[in-house]
């Protein structure tokens, strides 16, 4: 699905604090699976997830989605396959305060412009498996941190994307609800949808709902 | 194309809710803004609208006007004197005129009493322009008498109205038979208070004057172009003066947007980090942010202008009147006729339309093209 080749990544290149957050970074990541990225804190698991994700670029090496080199496409088409291919829930949720579950769910289908009923049958189905259907109108800055997450959920899938991301998906959330999640993550496999997530939260590196578990250390991926 | 407009709508909607969300900010925007457009387009109506109405008491009165001078001051033309200018090419038609200034002691204003050239009102009889029908209360028929200068007092019947076309034309204006004229201010019969003469061709005025001033050289001929410019060269003044003062404004406002918009707060930050990480476009972001930017300046600039609108031809320009207008004394009230010109609102409309939604765009596109990764640490 994946494939990531000799991908390095430095910030603040050049200058007195110059930081190679990945350093050589060789990996396949499997259609289909829940893959997860884990490893001590600072170690480039957020990294490597953005550059995987098209949020980012490399500072060097090549990146290809299902076979086709995409290191070098200009930011408009990355967008754009970032747009269809990938759907993302964020450590910290970012959801639009003041929006209601329902809009923030909507927003990443606008730039598409598709038929508005259609589109908001699509969220609140998606809100309803999620079990929010009763909370679609409430604004998402009144919804508890689990709720918050099924919210970020649902909005990653609203475009049908292939592959979902989520940095840290349990961080924020007891063991219920982490447990809660790992059964979300479970269907998103089951209907064949790749899963790319970070964690050092053993419950979910132990999960049989995780296949595999890629160990990261100073940049570099370790034997696990 | 419906997928354009589709999508359009989509990012209006946004622009909409996001804008509602930082409503404090937002309506005190509005209002500054829309106080700014206000200002400036009441300046532009009402020196437009002056403007006009000089133009419309110039484009009755005749090429040429010839006045008689003894001693350097205007005096009354005698008889026989307009026989002594004789033919003189390019002149159509030249007749004597009468008219005079009357400071009516109710009104506490100045009216001007004329003898309409082509006659037409009865003994006894006058017509009254607007401003004084409608401050002595005068309707046809009605009587109403003046104390002439002698101390003798007239009385007469109002026979008309006139029609309120362009009130600087005719809002003073008491329009009076010859024989009234003559008794009222006696007049000496066969004087006049000056010549008009009227001249087909343009070219020609300038001769004509020439012609005149070396038939009868105690005379003073005034030229209606000369008088245009002299108009045109106050009203620039005073609107230089008013637009001084406003351009001071305009900076202020333009100090104000610029704060306002490029100060994008972190949570605006965040929140355009967060649309691009989710599949928003820079573009699309640069889009729903012009909208955003477009609605709230047109909404202030129509909401001004039309506020300026009912100031300049409903309230008489009230809060700028004592500059722009020097004529408060012989214009007791006077409703301006309105009118609009497509330049002066477009001027306008560019002016502060376009800068603000610029204002607006340049940090939201400077936030909007970092790269997305950054939500991911928020
Ligand atoms: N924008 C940036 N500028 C400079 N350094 C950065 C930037 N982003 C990340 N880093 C550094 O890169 C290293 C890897 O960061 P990253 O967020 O990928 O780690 P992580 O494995 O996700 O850690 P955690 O488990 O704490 O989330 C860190 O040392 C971090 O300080
Ligand atoms: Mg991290």
């Amino acid at each position: 699905m994946i494939e990531l080749r000799a991908i390095t990544k430095a910030f603040n290149q050049g200058q007195h604090n110059e930081f190679w957050a990945l350093d050589g970074i060789d990996l396949t990541v499997e259609a289909r699976r829940v893959t997860a990225l884990t490893g001590p804190s600072g170690s480039g698991k957020t990294t490597l997830l953005t550059v995987l994700g098209c949020l980012a670029r490399p500072t060097s090496g090549r990146v290809s989605l299902k076979g086709e080199d995409i290191s070098g496409l200009p930011e408009r088409f990355l967008t754009e396959i970032r747009r269809r291919s990938f759907g993302f829930v964020f450590q910290q949720f970012n959801l639009i305060r003041g929006l209601s579950a329902l809009e923030n769910v909507m927003l990443p289908a606008y730039p598409l412009g598709p038929e508005f009923g259609a589109l908001r049958l699509r969220a609140e189905a998606l809100l309803a498996r999620l079990h929010l259907a009763h909370r679609r109108e409430a604004r998402v800055e009144w919804l508890s941190g689990g709720e918050q997450q099924r919210v970020a959920i649902a909005r990653a899938l609203i475009n049908d994307p292939e592959v979902v991301i989520a940095d840290e998906p349990t961080a924020n959330l007891d063991t219920a609800l982490s447990r809660q999640f790992l059964a979300i993550l479970e269907e998103l496999s089951a209907e064949g949808r790749t899963v790319l997530l970070t964690s050092h939260d053993p419950l979910v590196v132990e999960s049989t709902a995780v296949h595999r578990v890629v160990s990261m250390r100073d940049g570099r991926l370790v034997a696990a | 194309m419906t997928r354009w407009i589709a999508r359009q709508r989509y990012l209006i909607d946004y622009a909409l809710a996001s804008a509602a969300r930082r409503r404090t900010r937002n309506i005190g925007l509005l209002l500054v803004y829309a106080l700014l457009v206000f200002v400036l387009a009441s300046v532009m109506l009402f020196s437009l609208a002056l403007r006009h109405e000089a133009t419309a008491v110039l484009r009755h009165s005749p090429e040429v006007i010839l006045q008689r001078m003894v001693a350097g001051r205007h005096d009354l033309i005698p008889p026989g004197y307009a026989e002594r200018i004789g033919r003189i090419r390019g002149v159509q038609k030249q007749a004597g005129r009468l008219w005079g200034y009357y400071y009516d002691p109710v009104m506490k204003a100045n009216f001007t009493f004329m003898v309409p050239p082509d006659g037409g009102i009865e003994r006894r009889s006058i017509a009254v322009g607007p401003a004084l029908a409608r401050e002595r209360g005068l309707d046809e028929n009605t009587g109403i008498s003046f104390r002439a200068y002698s101390g003798k007092l007239f009385a007469f019947t109002v026979g008309a109205v006139l029609p309120q076309d362009s009130e600087l034309v005719s809002a003073d204006l008491v329009l009076m038979h010859e024989d009234d004229f003559r008794a009222f201010f006696e007049y000496p019969a066969g004087h006049w208070t000056d010549i008009a003469l009227s001249v087909a061709n343009p070219q020609e005025v300038r001769n004509v004057a020439a012609k005149l001033a070396a038939a009868l050289p105690d005379s003073r001929p005034i030229l209606r172009e000369e008088v245009l410019r002299t108009y045109a060269s106050i009203f620039d003044w005073r609107e230089g003066i008013v637009l001084t003062v406003l351009s001071g404004a305009l900076l202020a406002f333009a100090i104000l947007a610029w704060e306002k918009a490029s100060g994008l707060s972190a949570d605006e930050k965040r929140e355009i980090g967060i649309l691009k990480a989710i599949g928003w476009e820079t573009s699309d972001v640069l889009k729903m942010k012009a909208w955003e930017g477009t609605l709230l300046s047109l909404s202030a600039f129509l909401a001004g202008y039309v506020a300026a609108w009912l100031h300049v031809f409903h309230f008489d320009a009230g809060l700028f009147a004592p500059v722009l207008k020097g004529w408060a004394v012989l214009y007791p009230r006077f409703d301006l006729t309105p009118a609009v010109d497509g330049l002066t609102l477009a001027t306008l409309f560019f002016f502060t339309v376009f800068p603000y939604t610029a204002a607006v765009l340049v940090p939201v596109w400077r936030a909007a093209i970092t790269d997305p990764d950054a939500v991911m640490r928020a």
